[in-house]
């Protein structure tokens, strides 16, 4: 029990740890193609201990969870677990030596019930019936209410990731992996996570915890492994640094603060919509109820809310992929706009973003050039003449977003999939941008975008709504609501709240509206 | 035996064979993989089984006979799509084709000879009773095989470990594979089950339906058998209720022609089709529990990542 790590080279003097070692990862090393995703990797995990690995995308942080989940082999190292080699070959192999992980994107099954996706994790031989009361006593312990016979479609992202938790603390592990837990969260639900996760680690169990939200990191963790391309840059205890400091060593540079300049004085109004409503499409999709809302030239307006409260109905109302009742329900600088498709709404000046890049945004098979063109055929681009494609000026204007939006990438004009996540978003809001659209609807502008490039999109938001354009910004991440919004609406079960400036508002108030739970706010978010 | 009891049989037989191959393929798709190729396996199990009960002399080794060469013909899909990541729609189309050509070649020689029967048991009294006798206590191996089947599969998917395995890789094979589950391996597993069960289903029409071997004889059950597993949701015993539908109404159908009932003869041969699918619809109306017995992974190639 007493093997002793003191030896790391990679980092420099680091305080006391507490705890004994764990699991030692020795020159983890794992290559794809020509990719180095991990290179000579250590990391020592203590009991009773919460380390976070911090880096940005693509820094390895996932290869490496990944290797010592067994979901990975790695090309060369030794991961010691309690003093002893192991090879951990599959993710079964993991858990039976007492790790669990919980998922960054969950991994539940979605048409089977809570108490069949624990059961599935679990070694066989268990009645359901004994499950099911593991499973209230668990959630009861640990404050993570659960009812076993849900069926997880059914559910919130915040209960969804209980039953991961859940899921992970009934195979008793003594490390648990958290891959960007509170990412989904509401600041209430996080703060609630975060006592669990101290509880667990008083009792001993050691946790990993990834994240790029420093202040979090800061709050709860006592030990920090920071990556960058895929090598270890720092070990440290992030209680001693600055959030600018570690967000330095992440980058590798330091991370521009926001320039917000002024809000011109009451802008003309130029996206409005009044009383717009629509009914739920399916089971699983949200009925919007009288949204009433101006975005006015020269602002940044967010709209906050936790996933599936209606953003994207919201978003598909507003871009006309969906069909208003009455056309008034959405104006677009004077024009009611409420019954006309999507490239009337963008002849008319405005420009949509959705959330889901691949797929939504972007046709994965196609290159970027043609990715340009199906958003930007009838903006006035030349891009069509006479029903024939201008390739060239398409490829012209791809340069030219890759110049300005620093899209990195391997050659040239390549197909939509072959981009990482955090290019292609810097590559679908720079196809926009560079419109100079006097309307921007954007959902979810920075989702899994890594800091540097989040800071990059978010100042281009910014600048585009000070040349005179309305920015609606559709967001789950607070920190980015308050970075960059002038005005703050809150979204809740297809209700919207009234548009508040951003000043008069705190993140506990956004949390509660978010939650649905706020009595005196005002306008159409009722205290439900 | 009266006329009403004659007609009943006929409906069971015509029942059975649609029954056994879609519940094999029902196993298959909650599994995630869309084998288009029934028709193929259940022709191919139709000759095998004529050839098998003529070289052995027993009809029951020649089920085997059908059973086996239904399964082989699964593996070969499972080798292609599972293995090689082929496109499941192609290769199903592909196995289809394969088998009908296969299944003339090999059947050429048997072309007008006249078959085994597999007949029904005899339990003494209980088969001699009036009205039920046949009809409860005289029927082939293969029909009570076929319900028990839909039984033993319903019970296996909704109340056994393995069979929620098998959910499981049907809804998210990426999850289930970080879970630790084999998922190629319980594939495999399930489309072998599927071949196994069309083979048997084209046996049962070469060695009971019309013990003969005619070309082309499964006459596009593979593909109702399909559909049969879609209108009923992916469920058991929908695709008992389906399968029995469309038995009985074809079976009344031809009652209706050969009585010399005034429809044109083309809306009559629809009506099964037409019937089945507007039951099956309107029994899944309930959108949330379709989607929820709706494979999410249905048709999606997996390449587990190392």
């Amino acid at each position: 029990m007493t093997v002793d790590d003191t030896t790391n080279p990679q980092h420099g003097v680091v305080g006391e740890r507490r705890g004994t070692v764990l699991l030692d990862a020795r020159g983890i090393t794992k290559r794809f193609g020509e990719i180095l995703a991990n290179d000579t990797v250590s990391l020592t995990l203590r009991a009773g201990e919460i380390h976070a690995l911090l880096g940005e995308n693509g820094a390895g942080k996932s290869t490496l969870v990944k290797i010592l989940y067994g979901a990975l082999d790695p090309n060369a190292g030794d991961l010691v677990w309690q003093g002893q080699t192991v090879t951990i070959a599959s993710p079964a192999e993991a858990r039976a030596l007492g790790i669990g992980m919980v998922f960054q994107h969950f991994s539940l099954f979605e048409a089977l019930t809570v108490a069949e996706n624990i059961a599935l994790a679990l070694p066989p031989g268990q009645s359901f019936r004994a499950l099911s009361e593991r499973i209230r006593q668990v959630s009861r312990d640990y404050g993570l209410t659960l009812d076993p016979s849900a069926i997880v479609a059914d559910l919130s992202v915040g209960v969804r990731q209980r039953i991961e938790i859940v899921r992970c603390l009934l195979q008793e592990p003594k490390l648990i992996i958290m891959d960007e837990p509170t990412s989904v969260l509401t600041p209430q639900e996080a703060d609630q996570l975060f006592v669990t996760l101290e509880r667990l680690a008083l009792e001993g169990c050691a946790i990993l915890y990834i994240s790029h939200r420093l202040e979090e990191v800061q709050r709860i963790c006592h030990h920090a492994t920071i990556m960058r391309h895929g090598k270890v840059v720092m070990e440290c205890d992030p209680t001693k640094e600055t959030a600018g400091s570690l967000a330095r060593l992440m980058v590798g540079s330091a991370v521009h603060d926001l320039k917000r300049g002024v809000v011109p004085r009451e802008g003309d109004v130029r996206l409005a919509l009044k009383d717009l409503s629509a009914e739920a499409e399916g089971p699983f999709s949200v009925a919007i109820e009288n949204i009433d809302l101006d975005v006015r030239a020269g602002e940044v307006v967010a709209i906050a809310g936790i996933a599936g409260n209606g953003q994207s109905e919201l978003f598909e109302l507003v871009s006309g992929e969906r069909l208003s009742s009455s056309a008034d329900a959405v104006t677009i600088g004077a024009v009611p706009m409420g019954r006309a498709g999507i490239t009337k709404r963008r002849r008319a000046g405005a420009a949509f973003v959705p959330e889901e890049r691949l797929g939504h945004g972007a046709v994965p098979g196609l290159k970027l050039s043609e990715n340009l063109l199906l958003t930007r055929h009838s903006t006035g681009d030349g891009l069509v003449q006479g029903g024939f494609l201008k390739r060239d000026r398409a490829g012209a204007l791809e340069q030219r977003i890759k110049t300005n939006f620093d899209v990195r990438m391997s050659h040239d004009d390549p197909e939509a999939r072959a981009l990482s996540g955090g290019n292609l978003q810097k590559f679908v809001i720079g196809r926009e941008l560079d419109r100079q659209p006097d309307v921007l609807v954007v959902n979810q502008p920075t989702w899994g975008v890594d800091a540097g490039a989040a800071a990059l999109i978010r100042q281009e938001l910014i600048d585009l709504s000070r040349n005179g354009a309305a920015v609606l910004v559709i967001s789950q991440d607070l920190d980015e609501i308050f970075e960059i919004a002038d005005r703050i609406a809150v979204i809740s079960r297809g209700k919207l709240s009234d548009a508040i400036p951003a000043q008069k508002l705190t993140r506990e108030r956004v949390g509660l509206l978010m939650a649905g739970l706020d009595e005196d706010s005002g306008g159409a978010g009722d205290a439900a | 035996m009266g006329a009403f009891e004659s007609i009943l049989l006929t409906v069971i037989t015509a029942a059975t064979p649609l029954l056994l191959a879609a519940i094999g393929e029902l196993v298959v798709e909650r599994s995630g993989v869309l084998n288009l190729g029934v028709e193929g396996m259940m022709i191919v199990g139709a000759v095998m089984g004529f050839a098998g009960a003529q070289a052995t002399g027993s009809p029951y080794l020649g089920a085997v006979f059908a059973l086996l060469s239904g399964m082989g013909m699964a593996l070969l899909f499972g080798f292609l799509t599972l293995h090689l990541v082929a496109n499941q729609v192609a290769t199903g189309l592909a196995l289809t084709l394969l088998g009908l050509g296969l299944s003339g070649m090999i059947g050429e020689a048997f072309v007008g000879q006249p078959g085994i029967r597999l007949t029904g048991i005899e339990i003494p009294v209980l088969s001699d009773l009036p009205l039920v006798g046949r009809l409860l206590f005289g029927q082939d191996v293969l029909v009570y095989l076929s319900l028990a089947l839909v039984a033993g599969v319903s019970y296996v998917l909704f109340r056994t470990r393995a069979g929620l395995i098998i959910r499981a890789v049907g809804d998210n094979h990426a999850s289930a594979h970080a879970l630790g589950v084999s998922v190629l391996k319980v594939r495999y597993l399930a489309v072998l089950f599927g071949g196994a069960c069309a083979g048997l289903a084209g046996g049962y029409l070469s060695l009971v339906y019309t013990p003969q071997w005619v070309e082309g004889m499964t006459a596009g059950r593979g593909w109702i058998a399909l559909a049969l597993v879609v209108f009923a949701t992916w469920r058991p015993l929908r695709v008992l209720a389906g399968a029995y539908l469309f038995g009985a109404v074809g079976i009344l159908q031809f009652h209706a022609q050969a009585h010399g009932v005034a429809i044109p003869s083309q809306f009559m041969s629809a009506l099964p089709y037409v019937a089945t699918i507007a039951v099956l619809v309107i029994i899944s109306r309930n959108r949330i529990l379709t989607r929820v017995n709706t494979p999410a992974c249905l048709g999606r190639p997996f390449v587990p990542d190392r």
